[in-house]
């Protein structure tokens, strides 16, 4: 009579990759089976979040009296094996379990915010609890006054985990030196950095951390009411938490006279409507007020004279994420990570063109090297590292020569990156690096709220000149206007988006400025700007089997039957489908 | 309609809304942001009409014109970018039949969007189709898909 737990997981990967019709199989398997009555009430089937190593999803672990085994790429069909030979005759199925490469994935990371995640069944609050969940609520709220649980965080040297990197101790504590009625703390869970899923990984997944995190700040600086400013993008973030926000009131968290005491605290969700730029913490406040989500200068500072003119603590999902562990365990621990300055971990979406792409989260000042090739298991396809791009729209490209860099605040600021939110996506030699500038201009001009004039005729300029150049028309010059526009608009926008919009474009010119030039004179040396392209056929190679032929959208194609096909370069469009399509290699593009 | 932004107006007092949080709900209720119901909150609320425009034109989740039956949401985030999103809308949209900046099909069947990130970057390029994902795509898979959209709106 052994104990069964299944853990499907149900995280962003695991979703898309079917999770949903793993756990019905599952269940309709454990049933047929009749499981539960040979196994009496044992074998208990749960939904976890984000495990990490999504490119193998879903991923299922299996722990039978303690003993974990993880399947992954499982699908629905391979479900009925693992049932019978595993959970009724108690022999894994070897084919299918983790192999080496998912152990490796593990192996350098250390797990702090992601603790718990893919761990904890994120629907049933007892699941946390039993980790130890709102145990630090407790602590604080039973035994430490508010000047404590400062001086804790602060000595922890946990530094806010939504871009800038400010102290959060430092934060909270003058939110709660300014005397105030009443004071908010907003969770920042708008994540606009496209290319990056960390918070939605954590609400997804562990919930509650972050409610006990809100829990916790607001009482070091003595706020009743909470928000969390969550992008609409993300439905079923925004789901698991209403939920866990429920149970946390029915169990008393949340409300009135927590744990005993004469303070309450509520939290409200207020959903986002698309727009990057809210995710800085004057426009969020804005749109939490139901207006425009338009930045206004700092200072003040929210911390003074944030929503409703009232003091306001604006956090991001991951540091308040980090808060309770850090309470539970220790600042000296949680310090024991890291740098001198970078303290503690980080969670990264790595993502692009590694191996393995997931969630990851590592000690402050690990190298580019050990995150890319002993973690992410190296690039795909045996194509070579062209660059790292970290932080987004405000961050910039890490060429494949600097990927001993330790990876920090300090030291990524120091080659003209950051480390930003958290988004890690890696480029081969197959990525343009003048479309990628153009890319994410094309992202911050339209994301542009267009209050200040460097900014909103600014970015629109750069577009202007990038695009050029990606279509073969840049001029003598062009890359030096660049230079110079991008260092005007950094010193003179508004708000952060502006301030950091060039970062792309100075990075990719500072380190891969021969690609720019190459494009001056006509050529993409990654074969990637369409307008600089030619597509043709390779008579040696050519089978005449026709399959570009039928792939062809635009019939630019002709050729018998076993015989050299054509592409009319009048008529192409450049899509490419044939050069994917093409089984022998004889689409050449230049 | 009447009845509905009755009712919308009664949950908005109930949950403390605000401009956006109605404008989300007439999103939901409707699909768009109909000019009729604007003028009936901007009545209602003595809230010029401008200032709800304002807003509706600030955040992308609001649409000024009816959209497609379908909706087929094309991730073009910054992981989706790297691994050819352009070359599956750019094929979508010609599968579509979309001319110039249209993104609806002629007989309002099917609408093709576009969306800066779904947090599902590691399965990197997505694709939504009606609400459900669909994780590294492939030109074959999207034209098959769309091939069933438009057979299934026959
Ligand atoms: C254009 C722009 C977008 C931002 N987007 C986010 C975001 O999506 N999530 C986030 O947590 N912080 C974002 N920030 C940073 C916030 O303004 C703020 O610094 C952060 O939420 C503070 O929390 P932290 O100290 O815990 O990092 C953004 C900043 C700028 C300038
Ligand atoms: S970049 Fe496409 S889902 Fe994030």
């Amino acid at each position: 009579m052994s104990s069964v737990k299944i853990m499907v997981c149900m995280g962003p990967g695991g979703i898309a990759s079917g999770g949903a019709e793993v756990i019905s199989a599952f269940e309709s398997e454990l049933r047929q089976a009749n499981v539960s009555a040979d196994i009496h009430k044992g074998c208990s089937l749960h939904k976890v979040g984000c495990f990490g190593l999504c490119s193998k999803d879903v991923l299922v672990d299996l722990i039978i009296d303690g003993a974990k085994t993880t399947y992954q790429s499982v699908k629905p069909e391979m479900v009925r094996r693992i049932v019978s030979e595993h959970i009724i005759g108690n022999l894994p199925v070897a084919e299918w379990t983790a192999d080496e490469n998912y152990h490796n994935f593990y192996k350098k990371q250390v797990k702090v915010v992601l603790s718990d995640c893919g761990r904890i069944d994120y629907e049933n609050i007892d699941s946390y609890i039993s980790e130890g969940g709102y145990k630090a609520a407790e602590k604080v709220f039973a035994g430490m006054t508010p000047e404590a649980v400062t001086a804790e965080i602060k000595n922890s040297g946990l530094r806010g985990r939504g871009g800038a990197g400010f102290p959060t101790g430092v934060k909270w504590e003058a939110c709660r030196k300014t005397a105030a009625g009443q004071k908010y703390i907003i969770c920042n869970a708008d994540e606009g950095d496209p290319g990056a899923f960390m918070d939605r990984a954590v609400i997804e997944g562990n919930p509650h951390a972050v409610i006990e995190g809100m829990l916790i700040g607001s009482y070091a600086i003595g706020a009743s009411r909470g928000y969390v400013y969550i992008r609409a993008e993300y439905p079923l973030a925004v789901e698991r938490l209403k939920y866990a926000i429920k149970d946390a009131h029915e169990r008393g968290f949340l409300g009135s006279n927590i744990f005993g005491s004469k303070l309450k605290f509520d939290i409200q969700l207020k959903l986002g409507a698309g727009a990057f730029v809210c995710g800085e913490e004057t426009a969020l406040i804005a749109s939490i007020e139901g207006q425009r989500g338009m930045p206004r200068p700092k200072p003040p500072y929210p911390v003074f004279q944030g929503l409703w003119g009232k003091p306001t603590v604006i956090n991001n999902v991951e540091t308040l994420a980090n808060i309770p562990y850090i309470i539970k365990k220790g600042s000296a621990w949680y310090s024991s990570y890291g740098t001198e300055k970078s303290k503690g971990t980080k969670v990264f979406a790595l993502t692009g063109k590694v191996k393995n792409t997931g969630l990851i989260e590592v000690p402050m000042g690990i190298t580019l090297r050990e995150i890319i090739y002993d973690i992410g298991g190296g690039i795909e396809g045996g194509k070579a590292l062209k660059a790292v791009q970290t932080g987004g729209p405000s961050g910039g490209c890490i060429p494949a020569n600097m990927v001993d860099i330790n990876v920090d605040y300090e030291s990524l600021a120091r080659v003209g990156s950051i480390v930003g939110s958290g988004g890690m996506i890696v480029l081969d030699e197959d990525n343009c690096m003048v479309n990628m500038a153009q890319y994410f201009l094309q992202f911050t001009q339209s994301e542009s709220c267009g209050k200040c004039v460097p900014c909103r005729i600014g970015t629109k300029r750069l577009l202007e000149i990038l695009s050029r150049i990606t279509k073969g028309k840049g001029r003598d010059g062009d890359i030096e206007l660049l230079e110079k526009l991008s260092r005007d608009i950094k010193s003179a926008s508004l708000c952060g988006l502006g301030q950091t919009a060039p970062n792309p474009v100075l990075s990719t010119i500072k380190y891969f400025r021969n690609e720019y030039e190459a494009h001056l004179k006509g050529k993409c040396p990654a074969a990637v700007c369409k307008e600089l392209l030619t597509y043709y056929i390779l008579e040696e190679f050519c089978k005449g089997c026709g399959a570009c032929l039928r792939a062809c959208p635009s019939k630019a194609i002709t050729g018998e039957k076993k015989k050299l096909h054509k592409i009319d370069p009048a008529v192409c469009v450049k899509c490419g489908a044939c050069f994917d399509v093409c089984k022998f290699k004889a689409v050449k593009k230049e | 309609m009447e009845k509905t932004l009755e009712k919308i107006m009664k949950e908005e007092i109930e949950n403390e809304g605000n401009l956006i949080s109605i404008l989300q709900n007439i999103e939901a209720r409707f699909g768009y942001i109909p000019e009729d119901a604007v003028n009936w909150f901007s009545k209602r609320l003595d809230v010029p009409a401008s200032r709800f425009y304002g807003v509706t034109t600030f955040y992308s989740q609001f649409h000024l014109k009816p959209r497609g039956r379908n909706i087929v949401t094309a991730c073009c985030g910054t992981a989706c970018h790297v691994k050819g999103s352009e070359k599956l809308i750019s094929a979508a949209a010609m599968e579509l039949n979309l001319k110039n900046d249209e993104d609806t099909t002629e007989n309002g069947e099917i609408t093709l969007e576009r969306v800066a990130c779904l947090g599902t970057c590691s399965m990197a390029p997505v694709v939504l189709i009606n609400k459900k994902i669909h994780g590294k795509m492939t030109l074959e898979k999207l034209k098959k898909e769309l091939k069933l959209l438009k057979k299934a709106a026959q």
